[in-house]
Formats: structure tokens, sequence, C-alpha cells
């Protein structure tokens, strides 16, 4: 397990990007008071993709969009660079799993363009250069003029990453990005994103409920146990060029299912 | 049948697709005459046609100029009507007092429903008034718009910024509460706040909405001008459309009441399905809004 180390070889010396500590959150329903993520703490260094990694109902999201800055813990707190995060920003550009988070009403190139432009990252010949840079690291170029309506829901998926990487942000959110896409498209985008991560090294913290997805995309990985969320381990993936991959992530996967379902079934009858 | 099933294990098989350039048609153009009927305006336009024709005979068979006159006639008084300045002139001063009445309703509408997704005061402020006035006929209001400002043509745009701005504001408070959680989420990571966000996520992301509204609205000022007109009769100097309609009407001149009817209609016709289509085109039904 000496992921890390293989892929951030000064790991010893980086200070984390984003630390969260002891995070409970809370939200309200009509008539309940509802606890999402109980007391969670991790912490991300420069360039890890790390990997959140719950059942269904585990507060993942919820504890995704706190870092987002869409809600403020009711206890611990949340810093990036240091700062204590306080509300949404460009600098945490979020991949949502929902089709329709690219605007309608802009074309492809418009739609990755208007962050940096109504961020005051970029302005002018500057930000449609650095936006048709992104497009095309998706593989979109022959779409850039086209309006998302007529894509599809990978290639949605595809300029929702150009649009947040285009950003360069200090950490890339995604929120189950490939969860609604068919299963021969989910894989390869996976490997796209990973292409994309060898050239640029973003960080990412990337949620989802699906293991092989968690191992295959992540460096590291968070476990959290159902209802409300804790955290329950924190392992290395598997490396990418590990011999044997394949039967690692298999060995891999067989061990996070264990522990994330060893508990009872009782839990799975109360979530389902 | 589970027998059956277990007794035949049915052999695989693999095809061979062949080129598409070898066989036929994989897709085919449309005939001419099937592209001609796809045109939407020209299928209405043979409706019309197939109207004034009824109208035509129609007005023959009753042969009375004072009930019904044939579509001809009334064509001729149209002309004639625009050929002497006389309908172009009352068209003007309808059109001038309904822009700004419609004006004034959009404005107001887009003030109320900025202050009732901003604020819960303005929510429940707009959310009352809406129900209490939607209902309200504007042409009831009329009688007390001409007391409180007499015979003016504010009056007139009194009653038409109240038939504008209620349906405007509701249904633009409509489609501002329905944008989605995702595209609410999308704006404010980019940092927007109040009127940027509102102005480049709400109202884009509302705008079928809000093309709803502002058609409706322009349905309700037109149809209200006309009736006020009619009720209202002249103001300072010429009247508009509405005063044509009764002035002819007291004189029995009726092919010329037809003719301001034709007009009204026309307008109508002209506003729906050039304005607002256009519109439409270049908005939602480029954007994948509106099918």
């Amino acid at each position: 397990m000496a992921t890390i180390a293989a892929n951030l070889p000064d790991i010893g010396l980086t200070k984390p990007l984003l630390s969260v500590s002891g995070v409970t959150l809370q939200y309200k329903t009509r008539d309940h008071e509802v606890t999402a993520t109980y007391r969670v703490g991790f912490e991300v260094y420069p360039s890890e993709r790390y990997v959140v990694l719950g059942p269904s109902g585990c507060g993942k999201s919820t504890l995704l969009k706190a870092v987002g800055g869409y809600l403020t813990p009711t206890e611990g707190s949340i810093r990036l660079h240091g700062a204590i995060v306080k509300q949404p920003g460009a600098d945490r550009m979020m991949v949502f799993q929902e089709f329709d988070q690219l605007l309608p009403w802009k074309t492809v190139k418009q739609n990755v363009i208007f962050p940096l432009l109504s961020s005051g990252t970029l302005r002018g010949k500057a930000a449609e250069e650095r936006a048709l840079d992104y497009i095309e690291k998706v593989n979109l170029t022959k779409f850039a003029d086209t309006y998302p309506h007529t894509l599809s829901g990978g290639m949605k998926q595809r300029v929702a990453i150009a649009r947040a990487m285009a950003m360069e942000p200090a950490i890339l959110l995604m929120d189950e990005p490939f969860a609604a896409l068919d299963a021969l498209t989910r894989r390869k985008m996976q490997d796209e994103l990973l292409e994309l991560w060898d050239e640029t090294r973003f960080t990412m913290i990337f949620v989802t409920h699906s293991i092989v997805e968690a191992i295959r995309v992540g460096s590291r990985i968070l476990l959290l146990s159902p209802h409300p969320g804790q955290v329950k381990a924190e392992w290395n993936s598997v490396e990418r060029d590990a011999p044997e991959r394949e039967k690692a992530i298999g060995a891999l996967e067989t061990r996070i299912h264990e522990m994330l379902f060893a508990d009872t079934v009782e839990t799975e009858i109360v979530n389902g | 049948m589970a027998k059956t099933l277990l007794a035949t294990v049915r052999p695989e098989r693999a095809g061979t697709p062949v080129d598409a350039a070898k066989f036929g048609i994989v897709q085919k153009r449309l005939s001419t005459w099937e592209n001609v009927w796809n045109q939407a305006w020209l299928r209405k336009l043979l409706i019309l046609i197939a109207l004034a024709a009824i109208w035509e005979i129609y007005g023959r068979a009753v042969n009375n100029q004072l009930i019904v006159p044939p579509f001809s006639d009334t064509i001729k008084a149209f002309f004639a009507s625009i050929a002497d300045g006389e309908l172009p002139a009352k068209v003007w001063t309808s059109i001038k007092v309904l822009s700004f009445g419609y004006a004034m309703g959009v404005f107001l509408a887009a003030v109320l429903t900025t202050l009732a997704i901003t604020t819960r005061f303005g929510n429940d402020l707009l959310e009352t008034l809406t129900a209490m006035f939607n209902p309200l006929p504007a042409i009831a209001l009329l009688p007390l718009a001409l007391l409180w400002f007499g015979l003016k043509p504010f009056s007139l745009a009194f009653v038409l910024i109240h038939s504008v701005l209620w349906p405007v504001a509701l249904n633009t408070h409509t489609g501002f509460v329905a944008v989605s959680t995702t595209l609410r989420m999308v704006g404010k990571n980019y940092g927007l706040r109040g009127v940027g966000y509102v102005a480049k996520i709400l109202i884009p992301a509302a705008f079928p909405s809000i093309l709803a509204g502002l058609k409706l609205g322009w349905a309700f000022a037109w149809r209200t001008l006309i009736a006020a007109e009619l009720v209202f009769g002249v103001t300072t100097g010429g009247g508009g459309l509405g005063w044509f309609i009764v002035e002819n009407k007291n004189v029995l001149n009726i092919p010329y009441v037809f003719a301001g009817l034709f007009t009204v209609i026309l307008i109508g016709l002209f506003v729906e399905n050039v304005i607002f289509r256009t519109i439409e085109q270049r908005t939602i039904r480029r954007w994948g809004m509106a099918s």
C-alpha cells in the first residue's frame, strides 16, 4: 500500500490542501432534524484523487456540499489553504451528477467560458483560449458551438468536467459525476478522467457509492458508515501500474465490501 | 415448459453488417410536397384563406351590409381607411398607450418578482397581491381610473398595467421557483450573487415561463385596451382603435366596424406569430427548453 508515496513522493513536505476536522452536518426537513455526518475528519493533499465512498444515505454528498460551501457544519471546521470555507466559490468548482448542470442557453464553449468571465479569472481572448484548450482535452472540439441539449449524457458530463477544470480550481469537487451514465460510458469516462489527471495533476474529491469506481478513480479512499456518516477507514487504492492490477482491485473490492456491509443486513433494509 | 427450454440450447450466431454505402437509402430527403406541408405558416395561411372564403360566401348570402358585410367589402373599407390615414392614426394612438402600459407592467412585475425571490416578505407580498388582483378584470378598474386620473391616456395605461402586471409576475415567479437546485448551485459556485445571479442564472433558466407570462400579459393588455377604448371613447384629440369601431358603428358604417375588428385581429396575429415566435425560436427553442 505504497500508493501515495508513489504518486506523491513529497508527501511529508507538503501541507494538506484541505482539512476537514470533526465535521458534523445537520439539515432540517419538514419535521425532522437529520444528522448527515457525525464528526468526520480527513485531509486532502495536493494532487490527490481523494474518494469518499459509502452506501446511499451516508451523507457523502452532503459532506461534499459542505466543502463546496453550500452548508455550514454545526460542529467542526473545513479549511482550504488554512482559511475556513464559508460560502461557495470558484476555487472549489463542482461537477454534479445531474445532466442539467450545464446552462442550456449557452453553447459548450460559452458554458466553459462563463465561469472564467463571471469570476474574473480571465477575460476576452485569454478566456476563450483557455476554454477551447480544455474542451479539446475532453475531446469535444467538434461540438464547441453546439447547445447542450443536443449532446449525450456522457458528453454533457465531459463539458461539466472541462468547465470545472478550465477554472484551474484549488480543488475539484465531483459529486457522483458518472452515476447517471450507462456502464460502458462510465468506464470510459473514468479512464478519461485519469488521463486528464496524468496531464494536469489536479486535486479532487470524488464522491461515489460504487466500490469499483472508487478503486479505479481514487488514489486514497475514505469509507463512511451509513446514517449518519462516520469515518470507518481511510485506505490507499490500488496503484495504477501495480502488477496484477485487476486481481488487486478485486481483493480490495472484497475488503471494502466486507468493511462497509459487514455490520448487519438490518441497515440495508432500513435504508432500502 | 422448463423441460423444453433445457432441451434446446440454441446455437450462437454471428452477423456480417454490410457497409452502409452498399445498400440503397439510409436517409431519404422528403419530397417537395412534404417539405411544403411541413411549413406551419403555410398551413395556417391556408386556414386563414378558407375562413375568408367562408366569410365572403356567407356575407353575400346574407346580403345585408348592416349585419355581415362580405370579406371583400371589409377589405375595401380597410384599405380605404388606411389610404386616408385615419386607421393608421388610430392604431398608432392605441399602440402608444399599449406599449407604455405593457412596459410599465413588465417593469413592475420584474421589481416585484425580484423582491419576491430575494426576501421572504417580498414573496408573501407577491403571493397576496397576485391572489387578490389577478382574478380582478382590468376593465372593472376603469371607472375608478377615470375618477382618479380623469379622461387622460394615463387612465388607460393604469388599467393596462393592471392587466399585464399580475400574469407576468405570477409566471415569472413560478419560473424562478422552478429553477433546478443544480443550476442554482452552479450559479453560486461561480460566485454569482444578487442581481448578477438573477440576471445570469434565474432569468434565462426561467425564460420559458417568463415568455409564457409575457405572451399572456400581451393578450390581456390588447384585449383590455380595445375594451377600455370602447367604453372610454375619445380622450384628448384622436381616440384609438376601439374608438374607431364605436365611431363607425354610430354612423352605421358597418364595413368600417369590421375593418376595425380585422385590424385588431391582424395586430394580434402579427405579435403572436412574428414577434413572439421569433423570440421563441431564437431563445428557448434553440436552447432545447421547448419542443
